[in-house]
């Protein structure tokens, strides 16, 4: 009879940050347990305390080489809630819009081109030296041209709205510090509309692949849950950068509803558990064992009412069309609804572009300061929570932060169980492309583990002191 | 005593009775790298940046006299490297994380390090200081973390200001600026002082407070020229 085994996928590889994954197999080859290890530990909710509030929006970014401008926004937001500030010059929150359309569009082709395209062009079985951008460029010269001129106007986008195309400094307490120059605009202009139709025939592709594998999409780590984004108030629209909550069920019911974002501890939790650095939210009401949701592309397909542009609303709607249910559940599904986002991010680039707002010079607000801020936004991965306390010397004295891949830390890991089960349980020989399947599992999500892993202090860590065989000597645990 | 001249580099240099070194460069647009010395305060000789070789001797440029017939080295591969080296030191001794810092591209040890090709970390280690950030004042707050004790705020408040809302502290490497208080908020320092303003301090030390990342990238003083820059270009007017 066989020995129970342990299988250890590390690194998992092209996602953002370090992760692993394992598998335990019993006596009999089947998987008993699988969970996502975030191995790297960041601390910013911890390291802010005592720096200056204008410095937080550029520090925070650090957390991030990928999305840094969604970490920018986010926190910039909570400090205009901190700073007195509820309504923005209009220059200065569409330039911030502006910003967010462009870091979206890049990360999103950056994801679905260069992280998941060689699994989904040369199948997850193809040998690893194959599954990597290089073979994209080779094979397909066009697409991976595309590709990387797509990310670049995304890039563009990003540094001449916030200075740099990473780690900007633009987003500041009340306001923006620059507006876009009508020259840069030109440049703009010359180049979005061939964006469009580029944004058009990913989507197709994204599309075409999902209709012509439908069958393996529909069974491959699909299972339902809730979902939960940022809507517009008022019509439930698709909004990127602000909004208030919504969350629905696996059927389309609502659990809540415009809920306005600053209270969104009265309705979330967060779990801490020892195997990981990342944290595990839930609905307070429900609890942890099926309070868990998720968040993403996919999550703000299925929540949103419409989308405000026609390109991508269509979009949206053929993609409910086709999958004949209530809500889509196919974790794989993320790559089209990724790339209907990238639509909509190119039609509000033009909008904007067109708008002589950001040729404003009113950039900053001021108000009465306040001692607390939220601020939340959909960054390209999903949901992003900033909050902030700050004492009367304007230094921080509390962070929590809950980013988009911590709040899909329980699908992320029954992903993981539930492709682990069907492709590995019980094969007389564990290949590297049934591994890869695990990892497709997860790259789906497009998850920035770096950004996820700061519960210094609330782990419940545990200490065990083994002798030369092996044996424990001696335990010491503490709870959270 | 009339004029006199002497050498910088080869370059024959007028300098009047009882100016130094660097006050004699700076007026024909030879620029002699510093950090503890800025117009409008008394040298000081601290940080040693401004090192030249003047007849064979190391001296300080800011505080030594200019004579007839000095030769002096300035730019050369040996005083350069010396001059990194006291630059790399500075950035080990405190915690200058330029890519948060708010006076990043305002800053003039960031400036410093860039001019003389400080490319990559240096040789010696980090001490990594934990020193905490007094932001007590309503409009001030001084973060001691990028202090390089150059002593431009002790004497612009000393002798511009009429204050003294700043003095050292300690002795050897414990030796620091302080605020002539138990807190910058019990000083009468206040965000007008010349002490405070965003010339003094050559880092990102003393920080007047909500000013922040309001100036942008690409607008900064040494965004687009090189630290020096103001006193090189009188050589071509």
């Amino acid at each position: 009879m066989a020995e129970p085994r342990l299988i250890e996928i590390s690194p998992v590889t092209r996602v953002e940050g370090h992760g692993k994954v394992t598998i335990h197999l019993d006596k009999d080859g089947m998987v008993d347990e699988a969970r996502l290890h975030i191995v790297e530990f960041r601390g910013f909710e911890r390291f802010i305390h005592g720096r200056l509030l204008w410095e937080v929006p550029v520090i925070v970014q650090r957390l991030c080489g990928i999305c840094p401008v969604s970490h920018h926004l986010a926190a910039a937001k909570a400090m205009d809630v901190i700073c007195g500030v509820d309504q923005l010059p209009h220059t200065a929150e569409k330039m911030r819009r502006l910003m967010h359309y462009g870091q979206v569009m890049q990360s999103h082709v950056l994801h679905f081109f260069h992280l998941a395209a060689p699994d989904l062009l040369f199948g997850f079985d193809a040998p690893a030296d194959r599954r990597n951008i290089f073979e994209v460029l080779r094979e397909k010269p066009e697409l991976g041209r595309r590709a990387i001129m797509m990310r670049k106007f995304g890039q563009d986008i990003i540094e001449a709205t916030a200075g740099k195309k990473i780690h900007g400094t633009a987003a500041i307490p009340g306001g923006i510090n620059r507006n876009l120059p009508i020259e840069t605009r030109d440049g703009f202009l010359k180049t979005v509309a061939e964006m469009q139709d580029w944004a058009l025939d990913a989507l197709a592709l994204a599309r075409d692949y999902t209709l012509d594998h439908a069958e393996m999409v529909g069974g491959f780590a699909a299972f339902p849950s809730k979902y939960m984004s940022l809507v517009r108030e008022g019509d439930g629209a698709l909004d990127l950068y602000h909004g208030n909550l919504r969350m629905i069920d696996a059927e389309g019911g609502t659990i809540f509803d415009q809920l306005p974002y600053d209270r969104y501890h009265e309705v979330l939790v967060e779990d801490v558990r020892s195997w990981s650095y990342m944290k595990f939210p839930f609905i307070k009401e429900i609890g942890p064992d099926t309070g868990w949701y998720r968040v993403g592309p996919l999550a703000r397909m299925n929540t949103v009412s419409l989308i405000d542009t026609p390109l991508a609303n269509a979009a949206r709607e053929e993609l409910m069309a086709a999958h004949g249910t209530v809500k889509v559940h196919a974790v794989l599904a993320n790559h089209w609804a990724r790339m209907i986002e990238v639509l909509h991010c190119v039609e509000k680039i033009t909008e904007l572009l067109h708008d002589p707002d950001l040729q404003g010079t009113d950039l900053k607000a001021t108000g009465d300061r306040r001692e607390e801020g939220i601020g939340v936004i959909e960054a390209p991965r999903g949901n992003l929570i900033h909050h902030y306390k700050v004492d009367e010397n304007d230094q921080v004295t509390y962070c929590n932060l809950i980013v988009s891949t911590t709040h899909n830390n329980e699908g992320m890991n029954r992903a993981v169980k539930d492709v682990a089960v069907k492709h590995i349980s019980g094969q007389p020989e564990i290949t590297e492309g049934m591994l890869n399947h695990v990892e497709v599992a997860i790259r789906a999500y497009d998850p920035c583990l770096s950004c996820a892993t700061h519960a210094l202090g609330q782990m419940p860590l545990e200490v065990e002191l083994l002798d030369a065989a092996g044996q424990t000597l001696d335990k010491r645990a503490r709870a959270t | 005593m009339s004029g006199f001249s002497f050498q910088i580099d080869g370059v024959e240099v007028t300098a009047k009775p009882g100016q130094t070194i660097m006050e004699a460069a700076d007026e024909v647009g030879i620029y002699i790298p510093r950090l503890c010395d800025h117009e409008g305060l008394r040298h000081q000789g601290g940080c040693r940046v401004c090192t030249v070789k003047a007849g064979g001797r190391s001296v300080a440029a800011c505080t030594q006299p200019a004579a007839p017939d000095l030769v002096v080295e300035n730019e050369t591969p040996h005083i350069n490297k010396l001059r990194r080296d006291l630059v790399g030191m500075l950035f080990n001794e405190g915690n200058h994380l330029c890519p948060i810092c708010e006076a990043s591209g305002n800053c003039e040890l960031q400036a410093m390090a860039y001019r003389l090709g400080m490319t990559e970390p240096t040789k010696f280690p980090y001490l990594e200081p934990c020193r905490p950030v007094d932001a007590s004042h309503p409009d001030i707050a001084l973060d001691n973390n990028r202090c390089i004790s150059c002593g431009r705020c002790v004497r612009a408040s000393q002798d511009v200001d009429g204050k003294g809302i700043f003095g050292y502290v300690g002795r050897g490497i414990h030796r620091h600026i302080a605020a002539n208080g138990p807190d910058l908020r019990h000083t009468d320092a206040e965000v007008t002082d010349f002490a405070i303003s965003a010339e003094v301090c050559p880092v990102g030390c003393i920080i007047r407070k909500r000013e922040g990342f309001a100036r942008p990238i690409g607008e900064r003083d040494y965004d687009d020229h090189l630290i020096g820059y103001d006193i090189e270009k009188k050589r071509d007017e």
